[in-house]
């Protein structure tokens, strides 16, 4: 699939810089040079958010992690914003490193902890579209399977029983980790993580947070473009809801 | 001089040796100085005249290497990396660097931090780092010792590359009995600069400030030079505080900082501190600036307390740069490295004496001239006595007669795919990012990695490359087959070879057999580099490579950068269709002397390495990328270790990841015993596939070429690997084999038993 422009539409995205981002330049490039958005970064000691549509927390090691992966970032001060956009409706997409600082946050409910296979590990994996009533997969069809790439060494999403109980009632698993025909296979699941969350939503459905990473699947020119599907949805999303809004006026 | 204003020991011969210093270099540091040294100049001088810094028995042989091209930005050795042209205004950084020792006592920082260091001298230049690559030896697979260096090894080169942001996209492995306890990591990094952002290691202009930017200093590596120097041994594990401790976070931040004081254009010159930390920076900056400087040592950022002159001077903490500024732009410097917290201590000053002259807390400490210190300066060079080993003639005349023909082919087949030298690497690279910054191109690139200039639009190969067995067996025509195979890789992947970085790891240089060895192969390097138009560009030499029972196979380790106009005009290694023809470039002549297969399946390292004429391989490379360049192939796979029909199963491997079940079935074999052919080691082989009505065209090239070439069969959509009778495998089941066997030995369910005798009849 060759992403093309959506709608024509240009939507603002604002990618946050914490000091050990390396994904940072990832999203931008995928957003901003393949689906051809406005796309900005915005610097971890800031405290606005330059009026964007949507926030991407992108993939790294933000204050070095030594700790545990977004232990720090959650007290920095862009955060603040991030969360009263979030509480505000505001599109946010954490991906790996940024999942994991939205659970740190308390966007996103459970954690992530070490891989059970307790290495670091980089490679395609598949995902199952659990459901494509979200901002994020309105563009995927139901059941669909994607081929993304992971690249993580804490991506085991742990919950206790009551809140997994939670997102499966409110169709908040919007990812999970199959094998290629989109069975859900224990060999498939690449880090343990419980019910095989790749990838989950808050209750309101505006804050998303998964371990793989669609933006390194966006460019054609490396061959893999299943992320795309994941961008371009939320951009579509993005446009919807102004179009929305200006008919409405 | 003072001296007594700190508490240093008496610098004298005996100190002098201590140090690692003979005493005629104790009598040059006299003659160099006018005087005798204090404690913290001998110390300078000790490790800059270590091995590990003045290359002092490596560097008259290491100019024997061609090192001059049309492209090449920077001479050998001149800057911290070699630095090549690669069109539109940008030059590709690039370097490989040892860092054996400290992973001998500390596999994980020591590997860590060999990282670390790569990439520092790639980025001080002024280019972001885009990929980075290891070559890894390891001793008996096997063994516990093996797999505790194995496991901390590549944690650490994952841990530091991933959390830094570069991708590791290539290398390779091998185990072999010569590396137990004496394992070789080596790193290299690939990085992109514009021209007119190059920066030099240089200290010029009297009235500039020397800063000190990034960690704070400690005692973490002080004499790591000194001990890189030396032989492993029993008391190596008390060397171990010599061993850096890294922080790829700090390294991170230092590479934005640093770039984007570049960018700004406020540095006159910069360098990293690795081996000999504040010592060699300060000194090879000055030589080469043909400047003196005045640095005060009580301003250095110490992150201990009580650490004397010497310490501050010889520490090799981490993640620090020295930076040569415009005293009207320290301000705007040291804004830059506020923004991404951290330190910036403005040290000494550039003056136009010819002297680093050293204050501590308002006294003298030292004064040297810089000059005296440096390789190319006055640093000793010697030429070692050169003695060929006794096991040369006797393991080359070995008769390989006697050789058992496998009675079962299939089976055979299966142990070699599931040799440690040969089986998939995916339990290491899995544990590498080897995609972030979306520069790495997904696809079955098995020769070398390709990565996508977001700034051009071209692509880059890249490769490591050593067969340590081959060189071990024949240094001279080792050497060659490593330039030769590493461009291969490069050309089978549709890209043009540019330029070499080397590593070249050898046992103790004073014994006369090793010394021979290096010199042998510095020989065939520097053949193979003149005839396929891949100067040297720069690189590392780590000697006293040995553990108590002798030295490392002899491993001059070959990087290579190559590169290619589009990513369209890349080349992968699977079969594509069932239906197109497998043809093989090269001629085959079974020859299985020093083969994967002998050592696998025989336990013999024995017999004549592999022949190659550099000039066949030169119009083998040509006739590849021509037969790319104008779309006749379908897929290029370069022919290594295990032969003929491993190159074929690797190509199907491919092919099979991809959901694509194809088969192969050879056609007639030729006259020559199946062992031979199926796993003969002949050098200057490409495996190629191509449509049938194809054929007669790349017929008609390879004639024009002079390149042999043989039909050697079809691909099928059966999913099986047929070959004459001899052989009838379903492909997945040797996938499978290929794919878990590293698993296996590392999670310690393969024995001895079952490892082959890889390297015990040595």
């Amino acid at each position: 699939m060759k992403p093309r422009r959506t709608n024509g539409s240009v939507k603002k995205f604002g990618v946050v810089v914490f000091p050990g981002s390396n994904c940072d330049h990832d999203a931008y490039h995928a957003l901003g040079k393949v689906l051809r958005q406005d796309v900005r970064f915005l610097w971890h000691k800031d405290s606005s958010l330059d009026g964007v549509d949507a926030v991407i927390l992108p993939g790294g090691f933000s204050y070095g992690d030594y700790l545990r992966g977004g232990a720090i970032a959650r007290v920095s001060p862009i955060m603040k914003e991030v969360v009263s956009f979030a509480d505000a409706g505001g599109i946010v997409i954490g991906i790996c490193n940024g999942f994991q600082i939205l659970c740190e946050a308390g966007l996103l409910p459970g954690s992530l902890i070490r891989n059970a296979g307790l290495t670091f590990l980089c490679r395609f994996v598949h995902v199952r579209v659990e459901h494509t009533r979200s901002a994020f997969t309105s563009g995927c069809r139901e059941g669909e399977v994607l081929k993304l790439p992971i690249a993580h060494g804490e991506g085991n999403y742990f919950a206790d029983a009551e809140t997994l109980a939670g997102l499966e009632r409110n169709n908040q698993i919007i990812f999970r980790y199959c094998d290629a025909g989109g069975s859900l296979t224990g060999e498939a699941n690449p880090n343990g993580s419980l019910n095989g969350i790749a990838g989950i939503v808050n209750e309101r459905g505006n804050v998303m947070g998964m371990m793989p990473h669609p933006e390194r699947a966006t460019d054609p020119v490396l061959r893999e473009t299943d992320g795309a599907k994941i961008l371009l949805s939320t951009i579509s999303h993005l446009v919807e809801k102004t179009q929305l809004t200006h008919s409405t006026i | 001089m003072t001296t007594d204003t700190v508490n240093q020991p008496v610098a004298n011969l005996e100190t002098a040796q201590k140090l690692g210093l003979t005493p005629e270099e104790f009598e040059k540091i006299r003659q160099a100085l006018g005087r005798d040294p204090n404690y913290t100049e001998l110390s300078m001088y000790s490790v800059m005249w270590s091995e590990h810094c003045s290359y002092k028995n490596s560097i008259s042989q290491i100019k024997r290497l061609p090192r001059e091209g049309p492209k090449l930005l920077a001479g050998a050795g001149e800057e911290n990396a070699g630095l090549v042209d690669i069109g539109d205004g940008y030059a590709v950084a690039f370097k490989i660097e040892s860092h054996n020792h400290p992973s001998a006592v500390e596999p994980y920082q020591g590997a860590a931090t060999g990282v670390g260091g790569i990439l520092r001298d790639i980025f001080t230049m002024g280019a972001r780092p885009v990929a980075a690559l290891n070559s890894l030896r390891f001793g008996d697979p096997a063994s516990e010792r093996t797999k505790y260096l194995l496991k901390g090894v590549v944690k650490g080169i994952g841990d530091y590359g991933n959390s830094f942001g570069v991708p590791t996209v290539a290398g390779e492995v091998y185990f072999d009995r010569s590396y137990n306890e004496n394992p070789l990591v080596n790193a290299m990094a690939v990085g992109i600069v514009r021209h007119d952002r190059v920066v030099r290691a240089v200290a010029k202009g009297a009235g500039n400030l020397v800063l000190i930017v990034g960690s704070s200093t400690g005692r973490d590596g002080i004499h790591g030079a000194t001990f890189a120097s030396e032989e492993i041994s029993e008391a190596s594990e008390s060397k171990r505080p010599s061993v850096q401790v890294g922080d790829p976070f700090t390294e991170k931040l230092l590479l934005e900082a640093t770039l984007e004081t570049i960018r700004a254009g406020l540095v006159e010159g910069m360098q990293d501190m690795g081996a000999a930390g504040i010592t060699c920076s300060t000194c090879e900056m000055s030589a080469k600036g043909e400047s003196g400087i005045e640095m005060d040592l009580s301003r250095v950022p110490l992150r201990e307390t009580g650490m004397q002159p010497f310490e501050i001077l010889l520490s090799e903490s981490q993640e620090r740069m020295l930076v040569v500024v415009k005293p009207e732009n320290e301000e705007a410097v040291r804004k830059i490295f506020d923004k991404w917290d951290l330190r910036c201590e403005t040290v000494g000053v550039v003056t136009d004496g010819k002297m680093v002259n050293l204050k501590w807390n308002g006294a003298d400490a030292g004064s040297v001239p810089p000059y005296s210190l440096v390789l190319g300066g006055g640093a000793p060079v010697y030429t070692r006595e050169i003695s060929e080993p006794a096991y040369f003639q006797k393991l080359r005349k070995a008769d390989l007669s006697g050789v058992d023909e496998p009675a079962d082919y299939g089976e055979v087949l299966g142990r070699m795919l599931g040799s440690p030298n040969i089986c998939s690497r995916n339990w290491i690279t899995t544990q590498y990012d080897s995609m972030v910054r979306t520069n790495t191109i997904n696809d079955c690139y098995l020769d070398a990695a390709v990565v996508r200039l977001k700034e051009t639009g071209k692509v880059l190969s890249m490769k490591t490359d050593c067969n340590g067995r081959y060189v071990y067996l024949n240094p001279h025509r080792g050497a060659m087959i490593a330039v030769a195979e590493c461009a291969r890789n490069l050309v089978a992947v549709g890209t043009k070879p540019l330029a070499v970085t080397n590593c070249l790891n050898f046992g103790n240089p004073y014994k006369p057999e090793i010394y021979w060895q290096f010199s042998e192969s510095i020989g065939g390097m520097a053949e193979a580099c003149a005839v396929l138009g891949t100067p040297v560009t720069g690189g590392n030499v780590s000697f006293y490579n040995e553990n108590p029972e002798g030295a490392v196979y002899p491993t001059p380790v070959i990087g290579m950068v190559g590169e290619a106009d589009s990513p369209e005009a890349t080349m992968t290694a699977d079969f594509k269709d069932a239906g197109d023809l497998v043809i093989l470039l090269g001629e085959t002549h079974g020859r299985i002397g020093g083969s994967e297969y002998l050592a696998m399946i025989h336990g013999k390292v024995a017999g004549e390495v592999p022949e190659i004429d550099i000039h066949i391989e030169k119009r083998l490379q040509d006739l590849t990328l021509d037969l790319i360049g104008k779309r006749l192939v379908k897929s290029a796979h370069d022919c290594s270790e295990g032969g003929l029909i491993v190159t074929i199963c690797e190509c199907l491997f491919g092919a099979h990841r991809k959901g694509n079940a194809l088969g192969v079935n050879f056609g007639e074999l030729p006259d020559i015993r199946p062992d031979r052919y199926f796993f003969g080691e002949d050098q200057s082989r490409m495996v190629i596939s191509a449509s049938k009505r194809d054929l007669a065209t790349i017929r008609g090239l390879a004639g024009a070429s002079g390149v042999a070439i043989r039909l050697l069969g079809e691909v099928t959509g059966d999913g099986m690997l047929t070959a004459g009778g001899l052989i009838q495998e379903r492909v997945s089941d040797l996938m499978g084999i290929y794919e878990k066997s590293l698993e296996k030995f590392v999670s310690g369910a393969v024995t001895s038993d079952g490892v082959g005798r890889s390297g015990t009849d040595r």
